[in-house]
């Protein structure tokens, strides 16, 4: 609880921190003067920084959920193919040009994530088997990527590629209370549901014998996992796109500071995945560069040395 | 019928027939031994009884009630079960895997005073309190195996079922681990081990199951079951069945039939 503590702490000091980066300074003064300088800080900072928050916690969340449960710890939310499902939703709003209505992306990568979790479970089937889980994500996301590309191979002019393109690196920026207000209900919803499978996941550390042994029901768990990543998954795509790493990562740093238990993991990883995003977002808005660098990108150029990093230390553990 | 019963059990896998129609009962207060040679359906049988598998035909019962019909999580309350290779995927500490027996008893969320009085009881009755807060993962494998049946007692079940639970034991926490079991049965509970060692299950329980091709051919007392014909028969090997000192059983293959 002290971990949680501590980062929701951190949490609060690195949205307040973000308010005031970016390149206008506004003194603290105007933050809630209702001029044109405040609205820099409430209807684009904080918006920006709240959806940061809970991008961050819901890829976490979704990331420590995915590695209890294929009890791996290289997992990733990515892995079920939901959020590439949920891109190519949102990809296919801006081929047809849809996406001039601001809410209309949001809506079609919702769908879209929607009709990748249907496609999962109707691949695994009710049988629970692992195996048979994971292959069927992998099929999924070479699909959905493959689709994606033929998208972007086929986009009507020069001018919507490019927007796909830019749209699948993952960003913050021009982030609405709307995009914040869509994401939220469908990210706790998701959040919620993964938090309901923890004592199961908890069960699964000593293996799916003993787990069923327990009394788990390993197909009920697959539907709880299935339907809480697709949401929180799909919720931070439709607003945010692919942001990767963070489900990745976030688990793994947090991992021994909770005693490795699933269950205690899920809440400490929302949080540090939310501390991540926020501040990351942060760091990209003040870093002077002439055209911004989108978080999505930043992520992986951060997150990639890190995972060797992290693959040098578990080679010599192993050696 | 009070008990653990099963009644005509069958079961095939892939075209091969497991199970060929066995039937047999367990009381509680007491330890069965299944044994037989590999491949003989010993694992299926208790996959069967722990209600994991459901056979093709035939019924499983517990307490004259058909184990299918039992909510999962009342199964769960009833029956433990330490599969043969259990794994430990994460390196969380030892009272927090032992507290895992506890999952059937408690609600979504909290630990009652109960659960930790049962985890401390647990962990005494397999000599592993001093391993209580020490990485499950970083253990050797005996004291996995000591820490995994402490993951099974803390659960109380009415029946404990285990799959060649001395394989890795050294012959001191063999000895030591049976007797865990042994005192479980005392205090009442039902034990239904698979076991290859004969004069350990000779020594270990009231009653044994000898089973060979998905049958069972001998049931009863280890005095009755444990003959050179019927071991010979089961096992193909010739074996000598005699006494130690004291007087307890020592049966010892000696040569392929």
């Amino acid at each position: 609880m002290k971990i949680n503590l501590s980062l929701a702490i951190a949490l609060i000091m690195a949205i307040l921190a973000s308010l005031m980066a970016g390149r206008t300074w506004v003194p603290f003064d105007d933050w809630l003067s209702g001029d044109l300088a405040s609205l820099i800080v409430m209807e684009l900072r904080l918006p920006r920084a709240c959806i940061g928050a809970l991008v961050g916690a819901g890829l976490g969340m979704a990331g420590a959920a995915m590695q209890g449960y294929l009890r791996n710890p290289l997992a990733d939310p990515g892995l079920f193919g939901v959020s590439s499902s949920a891109a190519l939703g949102a990809v296919v709003s801006l081929f047809f040009g849809y996406a001039a209505q601001a809410w209309l992306l949001p809506l079609f990568a919702l769908a879209g994530a929607a009709a990748g979790m249907a496609m999962l479970a109707l691949l695994a089937g009710r049988s629970g088997s692992l195996v048979v889980f994971t292959l069927a994500g992998v099929i999924l996301s070479s699909l959905t990527g493959a689709l994606t590309s033929l998208m972007i191979n086929l986009a009507p002019t020069p001018f919507a590629s490019s927007e796909i393109v830019t749209w699948l690196m993952g960003a913050l920026v021009d982030r609405s209370w709307d995009d914040f207000r869509i994401a939220l209900s469908v990210v706790v919803a998701g959040m919620a549901t993964l938090l309901w499978a923890a004592r199961s996941l908890d069960a699964l550390t000593l293996g799916e014998t003993t787990a069923r042994s327990l009394g788990v029901d390993m197909g009920r768990l697959q539907g709880l996992i299935v339907l809480g990543v697709g949401l929180t998954v799909g919720g931070t795509v439709a607003v945010a796109g692919i942001i990767g790493f963070v489900g990745l990562v976030v688990p793994h740093l947090v991992r021994p500071l909770v005693g490795h238990q699933p269950s205690a993991l899920l809440v400490p990883s929302a949080l540090a995945g939310a501390l991540l995003v926020v501040v990351a977002d942060s760091l990209v808005r003040i870093l002077p560069s002439t055209a911004e660098v989108r978080l999505g990108i930043a992520m992986s150029v951060l997150g990639a040395p890190f995972f060797l990093l992290l693959l040098y230390k578990m080679r010599r553990e192993l050696a | 019928m009070m008990g653990l019963t099963f009644e005509n059990l069958t079961l095939s896998l892939r075209g091969r027939q497991i199970l060929r129609g066995v039937s047999g009962a367990m009381q509680t207060g007491g330890v069965t031994a299944i044994l037989g040679a590999n491949g003989a359906g010993k694992s299926t049988l208790l996959a069967c009884l722990s209600g994991l598998r459901v056979a093709d035909g035939g019924i499983v019962a517990l307490n004259g009630k058909g184990l299918a019909t039992i909510a999962v999580r009342d199964r769960a309350r009833l029956i433990g079960l330490l599969p043969q290779q259990p794994d430990i995927h994460w390196n969380i500490n030892v009272r927090a895997l032992v507290a895992l027996g506890r999952l059937p008893h408690h609600g979504q969320w909290g630990r009652s005073e109960a659960d930790d009085l049962a985890i401390a009881a647990a962990l005494k009755a397999t000599d592993t309190g001093h391993l209580a807060d020490r990485a499950a993962q970083r253990l050797s494998g005996g004291e996995q195996a000591r820490v995994l049946l402490a993951r099974v007692l803390a659960g109380q079940p009415q029946w404990i079922l285990a799959d060649e639970p001395f394989a890795s034991l050294d012959p001191a926490h063999q000895l030591d681990a049976a007797a865990c079991l042994r005192t479980a049965a005392r205090q009442g509970a039902g034990v239904v081990v698979v076991l290859h060692d004969l004069t350990q299950a000779a020594r270990l329980a009231d009653h044994l199951i000898l089973m060979k091709e998905g049958s069972i051919v001998a049931a009863g007392p280890p005095s009755q079951v444990m003959t050179p014909e019927m071991l010979g028969q089961t096992y193909g090997v010739q074996v000598h069945v005699g006494a130690d000192a004291t007087g307890a059983p020592l049966i010892v293959p000696v040569a392929r039939l």
